[in-house]
Formats: C-alpha cells, sequence, structure tokens
C-alpha cells in the first residue's frame, strides 16, 4: 500500500480560496445562504471555508451548520460495521434559504441524497447547491454532480481518496492510497 | 464501540456498562432528532416491530410507540385484554402467529417473571423486555440513569436512594442493577415488609427511617405503591404508610440540601409523594417521560442493526 500526494497544503490554501470566491459570486453578501457541513468529514471543510470568508472577503453574517446524516443513510443494516452517528449542530431552520452542501470528497453520491432527505426536517429551502474538495469522477450510482469543486479525479474503484486536516493531522494533504 | 453485546434487551443484569454508554450516547442523537420541528427520522423503515403488552401499561407502551413511528418502523399492537390470550392460547403460539407476519422486533410486557427469557429462546426476533412481572424493567432503568446523567452530569459517584414498594417493583431492580453498572450507590428505604429479603446480596443498604435516608441521598426515585400486586395486606394503612414514607414538601425542605425527585409513574398523588413535590422544580418527572422515547429510540435503533436481511 502506498501513497500518492494529490494536493498538498499550499494546493489546497489556493483552492480554498478559489471556492469562495466562486461563492461569493454567486451568493454576494450571504445574507440569504446557510452553508451546511456533511459531519464528520465535510464539517472540517467547511469551518475552513467560513474562516476564509469571514477573515480574508469580510463577509460578516455568515450562517454555518453541521448536519449528521447517520440516521437517514440508505445502507442501515447493509453495512459491515455500524456506523457511529455525529451531532447536528443547525439550531436554525432553512425555510426559504439558498444552502450550500459541503463535503470533502463526492464519490457515490448517497451521503448527499441522505443530506437531502435529512433536510427535509429543517424546512423547504429556496435552492441547494453542492461544494466538495474533491469530485471523483466515474464513480456516481446516482445523479448528483457538484456546484463548485476544488480537484476532479479519477480514480479507480480500489483506490482511495483520503484527506487530511490540520485540526486532525497535523497537515491538510489530499493522499491517492492505492493499494 | 457502536454495537450492543446482547442480541435482545431482556434485563440490565445482562448488560456491560459500555452497552450503556453506547445507549446514552445514541439517545443523546434521538433527543436532538425529538426535539426538532420534524421529528422522525427514516432508518427504520424496512423494520416491523410487534408491541405486545400483556399487562395493562399506557405510558410504557405510548413511549415506545412513538419511539418506534420516529424511526419509522411499521408497529403493530396487541393487548391481551381484547385477544386470544383469554381463549387459553400459550405464549409460545399467540407471538409465533404474530411473527408468522414477518415482524422483526417484539416489545412484550408480561406479568410472569422471565417471560422474555423464555421468548428469546423460542422464537426468532429480537426480543425487547417491556417489563416483566415483578423481574426487570430495562427501558425504564436506563431512562432514569439517562435523567440522572442529564440533570446532575454524571451516574458515577452519586448517591440515589429508591423509595417505597421495592419487593413488588422490577422498576427497583432494574434501577439497582444500572446504578451499580455505572459506579452510583444505591439505598432502598421503605416498610420492611416491602423490601426483598435477598436485598443485601445485591450490595444494596437498607435505610427504614426517611429523612435519614433523604439527607443521605442526592436523587430520590420514589416508587408507586402497587396496590394491584398486593395479595396480602403489607402496611396497616394507607394513612400510615404516607406519614412514614411520603415525601412532601416540609420533609425536603428541612434536609438543607436539594435532591433530585424522580418517579416512573403513574403517580399516587398525595400517598408515595404529594402534587406539590410531584410538581415542584426539584422533580424531574416529565423530564423522564421525553427522555424515555430518546432512550427506547436508541435501544430499538442499535437493536434493529444487527436485525438479518
Amino acid at each position: 500500500m502506498s501513497n500518492k500526494t494529490l494536493l498538498n497544503s499550499k494546493d489546497i490554501e489556493i483552492i480554498l480560496h478559489r471556492l469562495a470566491c466562486q461563492l461569493i459570486e454567486n451568493h454576494n453578501d450571504f445574507s440569504n445562504t446557510i452553508l451546511i457541513g456533511l459531519q464528520p468529514r465535510g464539517s472540517y471543510l467547511a469551518n475552513r471555508l467560513a474562516d476564509v470568508l469571514k477573515n480574508e472577503y469580510q463577509i460578516k453574517d455568515l450562517q454555518l451548520g453541521l448536519l449528521d446524516i447517520t440516521f437517514y443513510r440508505d445502507d442501515f443494516r447493509r453495512r459491515k460495521a455500524p456506523l457511529e452517528a455525529a451531532a447536528t449542530e443547525m439550531d436554525f431552520l432553512i425555510e426559504g434559504k439558498d444552502v450550500v452542501i459541503i463535503d470533502d470528497v463526492l464519490f457515490s453520491g448517497r451521503s448527499v441524497r441522505a443530506a437531502l432527505t435529512a433536510m427535509q426536517s429543517y424546512g423547504r429551502p429556496e435552492s441547494i447547491e453542492l461544494l466538495v474538495l474533491i469530485d471523483r469522477r466515474f464513480s456516481r450510482h446516482l445523479p448528483i454532480q457538484p456546484d463548485y469543486r476544488g480537484r476532479q479525479v479519477d480514480a479507480i474503484n480500489e483506490e482511495k481518496v483520503l484527506v487530511t486536516w490540520k485540526e486532525t493531522h497535523k497537515k491538510d494533504a489530499v493522499y491517492i492510497e492505492i493499494k | 464501540m457502536s454495537e450492543l453485546s446482547v442480541p435482545h434487551l431482556l434485563g440490565i443484569k445482562y448488560l456491560k456498562s459500555t452497552d450503556i454508554d453506547l445507549i446514552f450516547k445514541t439517545a443523546d442523537h434521538f433527543k436532538a432528532v425529538i426535539n426538532r420541528p420534524i421529528k422522525k427520522v427514516p432508518s427504520l423503515r424496512d423494520i416491523t416491530i410487534a408491541n405486545l403488552f400483556f399487562e395493562n401499561s399506557t405510558r410504557t407502551k405510548l413511549s415506545f410507540e412513538l419511539a418506534e413511528k420516529r424511526l419509522s418502523a411499521d408497529v403493530i399492537n396487541f393487548s391481551a385484554g381484547q385477544s386470544s390470550v383469554k381463549k387459553g392460547e400459550t405464549l409460545i403460539d399467540t407471538v409465533n402467529n404474530i411473527l408468522a407476519m414477518k415482524v422483526d422486533i417484539v416489545v412484550m410486557r408480561h406479568a410472569n417473571v422471565g417471560a422474555g427469557v423464555f421468548l428469546s429462546k423460542h422464537v426468532d426476533a429480537k426480543i425487547i423486555n417491556a417489563g416483566d412481572g415483578t423481574h426487570e424493567h430495562p427501558t425504564q432503568a436506563l431512562l432514569d440513569s439517562y435523567s440522572i446523567r442529564e440533570k446532575l452530569g454524571n451516574v458515577k459517584g452519586k448517591k440515589v436512594l429508591i423509595v417505597g414498594d421495592v419487593l413488588h417493583s422490577r422498576v427497583a431492580l432494574s434501577n439497582i442493577f444500572a446504578l451499580q453498572l455505572q459506579g452510583a450507590e444505591v439505598k432502598v428505604c421503605g416498610p420492611t415488609t416491602l423490601i426483598p429479603k435477598y436485598i443485601a446480596s445485591l450490595g444494596v443498604a437498607v435505610e427504614t427511617n426517611l429523612k435519614k435516608a433523604l439527607e443521605w441521598c442526592d436523587v430520590a426515585n420514589v416508587l408507586r405503591v402497587q396496590h394491584e400486586r398486593m395479595d396480602i395486606n403489607y402496611f396497616p394503612s394507607t394513612r400510615e404508610y404516607t406519614q412514614l414514607f411520603g415525601i412532601n414538601q416540609e420533609i425536603l425542605d428541612n434536609l438543607g440540601k436539594k435532591i433530585v425527585i424522580m418517579h416512573p409513574g403513574p403517580i399516587n398523588r398525595g400517598v408515595e409523594i404529594t402534587s406539590a413535590v410531584a410538581d415542584s422544580n426539584e422533580s424531574i418527572i416529565l423530564e423522564q417521560v421525553e427522555n424515555g422515547v430518546a432512550i427506547r429510540m436508541a435501544v430499538i435503533y442499535l437493536l434493529a442493526q444487527q436485525v438479518k436481511r
């Protein structure tokens, strides 16, 4: 098993700024926008992106939620090991809002489908977009595509894309794990 | 750990402390779910649950049913009062007939001790014991401990007093197992006729003076006087019971400290507890009811994970 570095911390920094600018292009001052990070891994990207928007681009009232989708997944009783839930931190409704779902890697699209179901518990948003750091092309099980992508990757199914963050692994990086 | 170590929930005595931790952690998430505008998750949409209540129940049955529906399970209900049990059908026959309708989980309350264990050996479904005679009532004990944890931050090291009819109480026995497993200290208080003889063998001390017992404890769990289970007179009169073991505001005011008051319900107001105490700020009786749904959702969810496809 070996790892190939796909993005280093500098690359990720540049991508975060680009994604922030693309969001500003579509969402102006974010007054009607809510960012939602998917727990657990998407929340690191969501927090980081929110920091960039607030500190570098002076977006003041940014609403950020963290959504856990464990109970909405379609693979309950179908996985080898059960998943543990994480906390949901959404102290607002999304009724009439423009929502941006944020996750680190888009693979089969099933997490995003579960997130769409989970969000129905918080109202009817005006629109929903999807932002991902890594878009694994050709691996989708569902008709779901990102609106904002950091990097598109053509990894084969046996390869695993691994995202690490300063907060948890001391280093921002994206690897491809080759078995 | 994200899986229970047991295939059924038959009693607290079969659980490990890690099981209780997992149930509480899962219940935290479900408590958040049931406080949302839409209080439902789709996890169990392909699971069918039968609630078999061979003995009367209001809140436990409602609580289980609500928990099941909020997990999107299909639910069928059965009460012995209106069934073929009256015509002489055996327990296994009744349950096998229900299982023939493809039921995955059975929630059962029964007047006989060990009914759940018996059933788990003879039928192919997950069994949740919702009370078997005077033996165990595990989900009640779990929600009681969960409520203590919520109110006081931790169960470990707390002093918990169980007051009243311990002899006939499945709530008491399950609570003793659950509290000791989590490192709490347990004492019981009540008329000696209503304290079981084996209690010392469980490592539980007995205090017959209510005032002394209350001064000792952080939490008082007040049990209902179960007139329906008493075949003989265990105490001279209800009035005498109330005078010696009834909890009123005056006795609490004279303690010099605040304690938490719990009651599993239904309350005999004015017998084991006065209305003023039951409705006071020290009482967490309604929090117990709310937590009951979250705890039952957690237990059902965790057992449903093990249902084979």
